[in-house]
């Protein structure tokens, strides 16, 4: 059977592209940031994931507002990258996991999630960069296979913290059940604190980031109480990229615990955040495989 | 329902910005490509009118300002394309709506990390 084996969530910020492509990755203002993926490295050579289901919102790159879905699934063989207008370097393509895409929305749809459903996606910085991070030597090929989900973050109404927990935990279920031997790990990008608009821009909120960091770990239910408003409020407009967290963690029903976790601000206009949480079968669910 | 509305200095994009903002934000997101970035710089005013901006939009436009944009309906996201035409980042951006020098306000965001 397919295995969660763990989660990771980082920050997806577009510079993170053009400091590696610059190779500042080791100057004062980004070596906390690269730091952070040090352990993250250590922790994929060692378990070698076969598959990221990586949980991101697109910022207009493959929708637009004229058809907005509030979750959508990748199911294509390929994911290309493209140019998103303000010059950071196009990635290589990713490869996909179609049977396993497949299986996660027929699951998710029997679930009560009526997901949209994508076979041509195109993958913004905020599903490439994460990967870049985790895999920062790879050349023209990625060492594991992806599947996109993305929450809409453009348009209001967007879902609320609690139902993007459950699509997460239907997520993880749909992977559990999938009847291949595959590890899978859950990738949340976004946040933490940022506001890029209105004469609020610039906010960043360190302190509710370092409160959502220790309850992402073992007590994510208490996340799922804000709304929407409570959580513009706290960590600004686009902080509502913490649901990528919340659903990630969503998926993982083992036994979860930190195995790093970095927080540094400000990473341009955002509380950087970076954290890998390993999820290990609880005992009654290993009894029962 | 969440109301959404009179959050101190932020924007928030629902329908009715999204149905005012139409125009612009289609425009907004036609930059991706290179060539669209190109033909509207080659022509500002036919690329505003191929888009059936309203005046307001086209004034914005003209105007650069991001508060004029925002107020037009434009969405955060798509007009980042926009001001990624001429090289804008977030920073500079967000000088502008605060009405700070981009040297405050990267000091802004560097006092919010300590």
């Amino acid at each position: 059977m397919a295995r969660i084996i763990g989660g990771l969530t980082t920050s997806h910020v577009p510079s993170i592209g053009a400091a590696i492509a610059r190779g500042e990755q080791q100057t004062p203002y980004w070596k906390p940031l690269f730091d952070a993926f040090i352990p993250v490295h250590a922790w994929l050579e060692a378990v070698k994931p076969d598959v990221a289901v990586v949980i991101y919102n697109d910022h207009g790159l493959n929708f637009f507002l004229d058809k907005m879905p509030t979750f959508a699934v990748g199911a294509a063989a390929q994911y290309d990258n493209a140019d998103e207008g303000w010059g950071i370097p196009v990635l290589p393509s990713f490869a996909g996991d179609p049977d396993l895409s497949w299986h996660i929305i027929d699951r998710l749809v029997a679930d009560e999630f009526d997901i949209t459903m994508c076979q041509e996606m195109l993958v913004d910085h905020a599903f490439t960069l994460p990967i870049k991070l985790m895999y920062p030597d790879a050349g023209a090929t990625w060492p594991l296979r992806t599947i996109p989900v993305t929450i809409n973050s453009v348009q209001h109404p967007l879902p609320s913290a609690a139902r993007c927990y459950k699509l997460g935990q239907a997520i993880g279920r749909a992977i559990e059940s999938y009847p291949k031997d595959l590890k899978v790990v859950v990738v949340g990008t976004g946040g933490l604190s940022h506001q890029l608009d209105g004469t609020r821009a610039g906010f960043i909120n360190k302190q509710f980031d370092l409160l959502c960091m220790e309850k992402i770990v073992n007590d994510p239910l208490a996340l799922t109480q804000y709304s929407n408003r409570q959580i513009i409020e706290l960590a600004g407009s686009q902080g509502v990229e913490l649901m990528t967290w919340i659903a990630m963690r969503g998926a993982l029903q083992g036994r979860v615990s930190k195995v790093a976790s970095t927080y540094h601000a400000p990473i341009s206009n955002t509380g950087g955040a970076v954290m890998l949480l390993a999820n290990e079968p609880t005992p009654l669910a290993a009894a029962a495989e | 329902m969440d109301d959404l509305s009179k959050i101190p200095g932020t924007p928030i994009f629902q329908g009715e910005q999204a149905k005012r903002g139409y125009a612009l934000n289609k425009m907004c997101f036609s930059f991706n490509d290179a060539a669209n970035r190109k033909a509207f710089l080659a022509d500002e005013e036919g690329y505003m009118a191929r888009y059936h901006l309203t005046d307001e939009q086209r004034a914005a436009i003209r105007s650069r300002n991001v508060g004029q944009l925002i107020a037009a309906g434009g969405n955060t996201y798509y007009l980042a394309k926009f001001a990624g035409i001429f090289g804008l980042n977030v920073q500079d951006v967000g000088a502008q709506q605060t009405g700070m020098t981009i040297e405050a306000f990267k000091a802004f965001l560097a006092s919010q990390g300590t």
